[in-house]
């Protein structure tokens, strides 16, 4: 049994695949609090389906792009689950999914290439481009939607909820597109070994914000 | 390796700052205890940057938790219980810790609680001194806080009375912000330390925070370190202005005393007060060596015992979780439930969360 789990976004997404196909499938009902909600959203999937912890074979995690601390959640919650477990643990750039989901589901209008694009707050996106078969292109880069607009065919398609936010700048895709990276997607995708898989390492794509001290302010 | 097997084994993790700690214990006999710090990468920012310590984090959490089992000589199935500082501290390191250990207790199926750093930093001393001896007068002091507390229980809701703590800046942040001002490096604790040996203690007499009669009325047992700080940096730019030398090692020894003047002197009045004839002092600051001396020296007059881990137990570590752990596990108390948030301002008497 599969365990995937993507927190790069504002939900926690976790899933269980049997190695056919998805047996479970939960999303937090509150917003952040990843830390919070992500153990018992596993804990209830695997109860949900008679499993036990021992019945895990490998763990799948949304490496992001995504905010630094939900991220981060879901990164050590996999490591650690892998180590304890002494199981497998594979890491999956989280917009490869939501494009993964586009194509897998027929979304209309995708023939001739589409992007991927999150929330990177701080009125950016994560963007990435991908082909009719949802491999990736180019990417994933942050920035401001309409520089990045700037970069892509004109028209170009856009899944995921960034298009949604800034509808000025990027062309949604049509209904009912994916919004945010699914775990169940996730699953299926590592399982049916559908996109490239990599280590468990967070895409920041931003350094942190840390100011060196400028000179000495004087007191009097 | 150490401790009686009917002990209970537990694990602690700690990631409420920039050291990423698990310490192994069986009972209350320390088998391990691995730190990995990020110290280095904030040394050219002057302070701890949160981002940085917790990418530093996620990248020690796994390979710490192997290289603590390795040291214990045990196996994480062996594990009878984890615990986990759920704070106070920064917000966003905390969560990589508590996510670790959540993932890490349902792993093994074992209990899991999520601890209070500064019921930790009273704990850990059990490790090297024996058990706490209730009640007993605990002085905390490091970069994030500086707390006198009464200990009846370390363990329960109730055990722990906050009798005063700083009302501006930790201790710890006083040595930071002072060695920055004498050009010493970050973290400035053991910098200011070291250059206090060659300096004198007495050559510059720096105010004591909120000793005044006024202040006691309404703040014997607070502390102030921030208009202490200020004295400092006005003493320094004057000497600065006249165009003499800054006599780095006074000025160290100078602030350093008077820090440590005000820090013994209230925590002994407190025991006093209080009736309390066992004080010990805990948080990184306590690896200070003027502060252990000057406390030993003025509590062996008024007949009170001191215990000070040792320095690499005061600093940040796992090993002081495991030990409240441990005594959780001993004391026979509620383990806390799998949706334990980080909470960065845990008050401190909230030792175990639900
Ligand atoms: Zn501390």
């Amino acid at each position: 049994m599969l365990l995937a789990l993507d927190t790069s976004s504002p939900q926690v997404s976790v899933a269980l695949h049997d190695g056919v196909d998805v047996v479970d499938e939960r999303v937090s009902e509150q917003p952040m609090r990843h830390g919070e909600q992500v153990m018992p959203l596993v804990d209830a999937a695997l109860r949900a389906c008679d499993a036990h912890r021992h019945d895990l074979t490998a763990v799948a995690v949304g490496v992001g792009p995504g905010p630094f601390t939900g991220l981060r959640v879901g990164l050590v919650t996999a490591r650690t689950l892998a180590h304890v477990l002494d199981l497998p643990v594979y890491g999956v750039c989280s917009l490869d999914v939501l494009a993964l989901e586009a194509v897998a589901q027929r979304l209309p209008g995708l023939d001739a290439g589409f992007a991927a694009a999150s929330d990177a707050r701080r009125r950016e996106v994560h963007l990435a481009t991908y082909d009719a078969e949802g491999r990736r292109v180019d990417g994933p880069v942050v920035g401001r939607a309409d520089a990045l607009a700037a970069t892509l065919p004109p028209g170009l398609p856009v899944v995921g909820e960034g298009a949604l936010l800034y509808p000025d700048a990027l062309r949604a895709a049509g209904e009912p597109m994916p919004l945010r990276p699914s775990a169940g997607w996730l699953a299926r995708a590592v399982a049916g070994e559908l996109v490239e898989l990599g280590d468990p390492e967070p895409l920041y794509l931003r350094r942190p914000d840390a100011e060196t001290p400028g000179a000495r302010k004087p007191v009097s | 390796m150490g401790g009686s097997s009917d002990e209970p084994l537990v694990l602690g993790i700690e990631t409420s700052c920039d050291e990423t700690g698990v310490g192994i214990v069986r009972g209350r006999t320390l088998l391990a205890d691995a730190v990995a710090s990020s110290v280095e990468e904030h040394a050219r920012f002057g302070g701890v940057v949160p981002e940085v310590a917790s990418r530093a984090h996620l990248e020690a959490m796994v390979p710490t938790i192997e290289r603590a089992c390795e040291t214990a000589g045990v196996r994480l199935a062996d594990v009878d219980a984890v615990a986990v500082t759920h704070g106070p501290g920064l917000a966003g390191t905390l969560l990589v810790g508590v996510a670790s250990a959540k993932a890490l207790a349902w792993g093994l199926g074992k209990p899991l609680y999520g601890v209070n750093h500064l019921a930790a930093h009273v704990a850990v001393d059990q490790l090297e001194h024996g058990p706490l001896p209730e009640p007993c007068l605990a002085l905390l002091v490091s970069g994030g806080h500086s707390s006198l507390l009464r200990v009846t229980d370390v363990t329960a809701t109730g055990g722990v009375d906050p009798l005063g703590a700083t009302i501006d800046d930790a201790a710890g942040e006083a040595f930071d912000k002072v060695a920055r001002l004498l050009g010493l490096p970050f973290p400035g604790g053991p910098h200011i330390d070291r250059a206090a040996r060659e300096g004198d203690g007495v050559a510059i007499d720096f105010p004591r925070g909120l000793s005044s009669r006024r202040d006691l009325e309404r703040h014997r047992f607070d502390f102030s370190f921030s208009g202490l700080k200020t004295a400092v940096a006005r003493w320094v730019e004057a000497r600065e202005r006249s165009g003499e030398p800054v006599p780095v090692a006074d000025v160290a020894a100078s602030f350093q005393e008077a820090v440590c003047d005000v820090l013994v002197r209230k925590a002994l009045d407190a025991a006093a007060s209080e009736g309390v004839e066992d004080l010990l002092i805990g948080g990184g600051v306590a690896a200070n060596s003027r502060l252990r001396a000057l406390a030993v020296e003025r509590a062996e007059r008024l007949g009170v015992r001191v215990r000070v881990p040792r320095p690499g137990l005061c600093t940040d570590n796992g090993a002081m979780v495991a030990a409240l752990g441990a005594e959780m596990v001993a004391r026979g108390r509620t383990p806390s439930s799998l949706d334990l948030p980080a909470d960065s301002s845990l008050p401190v008497t909230e030792v175990l969360a639900g």
